[in-house]
């Protein structure tokens, strides 16, 4: 054996792998070299036709912009029938916008849907997966959808498995699965075409917290990875933990919009004081924290008392001064929850 | 161009729908296929054939009767079989399950999802037909050297129920619809020329009858297994081809007011 060779042979390889990593980096570099909008909407509309002669139309969105960048976890928070899921469907390309522009990589929603579509990964609020079909199919024949060989499909299929731990279920049936499994099996599905945005409408709504918390994970990983990911919640943990920025949607409207800890500063105060008592008595005592002025925002509710102040001991030592003597009292920070309920409201209509 | 990629990307969805026969029984449809029409084929073809005896063969043209009843029935198992597919397959996924949902976020148009589902349902219709003109002629009821022309024939005919039961699953809100729809189809296919020719009817019948699709339908296959071709086979193809399109048409538009909302 002729070691020189070998040796060449060898320094070769090793040339060519760095060759190539320098290579992938420079094209790395040169995509996120122009912090360019990912997605922009303008001034976005969305108006149902009325179901029948009785009925009105209804303005889901009530004209909202927003812009997205590559790399970014962008978040509607929003109480149910705030018009999140329509903008996502518009978002999609799936529904056509009723008034306003949305421009996505740089193409026209209006336009050029089949070709946005094929380059973003959607996971629906009902995972709308192909019950008839086993786990292995629902991922194959969405790479067909997509155009991809059935080769190359085959390939991502099995490494999306992999992905989304659902390689001992291949072979079952989509009606067999949990909750959370569909759910990661849609998501798995979504990045078959290893789409440049995912959009995930309530991606954790109905799971239990151990399949929440994995699919947390997953959706960390793919961050990680560089996916642009955009997301729908009612979920403040979830919109903290995963959200670079969102928008706080209200009946068809941005009410607010920022990085969570800007929310917080932004709308709540630092602090938060909760006096609990007795169901029955609590006009008298918060009657007398509003004379002694003594936080932001009183909010009443049944057998307990919400106040948003700077210094959370320091109003429960003022409230105790006054003879306030609650059955318990809890100091805490202000949080996106806070934020969230001061913009939208306590009670969560539909 | 755009029409290639809308073709293969409406293949896809026949893909997927051969993929969930291939997962159950791939024989399970054609046997449902070819198992009504062949009771009929004996029972009264045969059976009443048998006892009807002279005038059977008269009306056959020299055969006999059973060769007369054999492609009107040809006809009506392309018609059931792919209709069937629309009528109930795609509208149990259109109101029931999700399904096109996750279609409609794929590159696939509403168009590609519509041509997509009448081409698997005229599949599934054309081979039904091609089967069972296989046992007709096995039995000795084909006449003629145009019953190879009887294989486009019954694709065609599939096709245009496969539209037509598309269409018909785009309008259908609710379940009891079906009545309607049967209401429709079982008298069509009982005075359409099935078992007697259009002659026994008075003038005003005859007309009605004679604009039934599946009418049509019994005379194209008929001139065709007997080997009686003229201009009356001219025009079914041609009222067939444009019901078919029309109703693609129509279906593919409301698929797309239906789904993208
Ligand atoms: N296809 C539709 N036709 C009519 N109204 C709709 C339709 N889809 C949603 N809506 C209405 O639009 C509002 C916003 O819905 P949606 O976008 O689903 O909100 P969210 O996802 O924030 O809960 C709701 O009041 C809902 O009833
Ligand atoms: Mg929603």
């Amino acid at each position: 054996m002729d070691d020189g060779l070998f040796c060449s042979c060898v320094i070769l390889r090793l040339y060519c792998l760095i060759s190539r990593d320098i290579c992938n980096r420079a094209v790395l570099v040169a995509n996120l070299a122009p912090v360019t909008a990912l997605v922009e909407a303008r001034g976005l509309v969305k108006v149902y036709a009325p179901k029948d002669r009785k009925s009105e139309p209804f303005t889901a969105v009530d004209g909202i912009d927003f812009t997205l960048h590559r790399g970014e976890v962008f978040g509607f928070l929003g109480p149910n029938g705030a018009g999140k899921s329509s903008t996502m469907r518009m978002l999609s390309c799936v529904s056509p916008v009723t008034g306003g522009t949305i421009s996505i990589l740089g193409m026209d929603a209006a336009t050029d849907g089949r070709a946005i579509r094929s380059r973003l990964g959607v996971v629906a609020q009902d995972d709308a997966l192909d019950n008839e079909l086993t786990v292995r199919e629902n991922l194959l024949i969405y790479g067909l959808y997509f155009g991809l060989s059935k080769a190359v499909a085959s390939e991502r299929a099995s490494e999306l498995l992999q992905f989304a731990q659902l390689e001992e279920r291949a072979a079952d049936r989509v009606s067999a699965l949990s909750g959370g499994m569909r759910r990661r099996l849609s998501i798995a599905r979504s990045l078959l075409n290893r789409p440049d945005v995912l959009l995930l409408d309530e991606p954790t709504t109905g799971l239990d917290p151990q399949a929440r918390h994995i699919l947390w994970d997953k959706l960390y990983q793919l961050k990680q990875q560089g996916v642009t990911l955009v997301l729908t919640t009612h979920y403040m943990d979830e919109a903290e933990q995963l959200c670079d920025r969102l928008v706080v949607m209200h009946k068809g409207k941005i009410v607010a919009e920022g990085s969570p800890r800007q929310l917080i500063e932004a709308y709540a105060s630092r602090e938060v004081l909760e006096l609990r008592f007795a169901v029955t008595a609590e006009a008298a005592p918060a009657d007398k924290i509003r004379e002694a002025d003594l936080c932001h925002r009183l909010e009443v509710l049944p057998g307990r008392l919400v106040c948003s102040t700077d210094d959370g001991e320091r109003t429960l030592a003022g409230a105790h001064r006054l003879g306030i003597r609650p059955d318990s009292a809890i100091v805490r920070r202000s949080s996106l929850e806070d934020v969230f309920l001061s913009l939208t409201g306590r009670s969560l209509v539909d | 161009m755009s029409e290639q990629l809308a073709l293969r990307s409406a293949r896809v969805v026949v893909t997927r729908h051969w993929w969930v026969i291939r997962g159950a029984n791939p024989w399970t449809p054609l046997v449902e296929g070819l198992f009504e029409p062949f009771l009929y084929l004996m029972s009264i073809g045969v059976g009443i054939g048998t006892l009807i005896g002279h005038e059977g063969r008269v009306i056959a043209g020299g055969y006999s009767y059973a060769s007369f009843v054999a492609p009107a029935l040809l006809a009506t198992s392309a018609m059931n079989t792919a209709a069937n597919q629309t009528i109930w397959g795609t509208w149990y996924r259109l109101q029931f399950e999700k399904f096109y949902d996750s279609l409609v976020t794929t590159p696939l148009t509403t168009t590609d999802i519509g041509v997509g589902e009448a081409w698997a349902a005229t599949a599934r219709g054309g081979l039904a037909g091609i089967c069972f003109l296989g046992v007709i002629a096995a039995l000795g009821m084909v006449h003629s050297l145009w019953a190879v022309a009887a294989i486009p024939a019954v694709v065609l005919i599939a096709f245009s129920f496969a539209s037509a039961g598309l269409a018909v699953a785009t309008i259908m809100r609710e379940l009891h619809h079906n009545q309607y729809v049967q209401l429709v189809m079982l008298p069509m296919f009982l005075f359409s020329a099935t078992f007697y020719p259009l002659s026994v009817y008075p003038t005003v019948v005859r007309d009605v009858v004679a604009v039934l699709p599946l009418y049509q339908s019994t005379v194209l296959a008929r001139g065709l297994t007997l080997g009686r071709v003229g201009s009356d086979q001219v025009i079914a193809v041609a009222y067939l081809a444009v019901m078919g399109s029309g109703a693609l048409w129509f279906a593919c538009r409301r698929l797309g007011g239906l789904l993208a909302l």
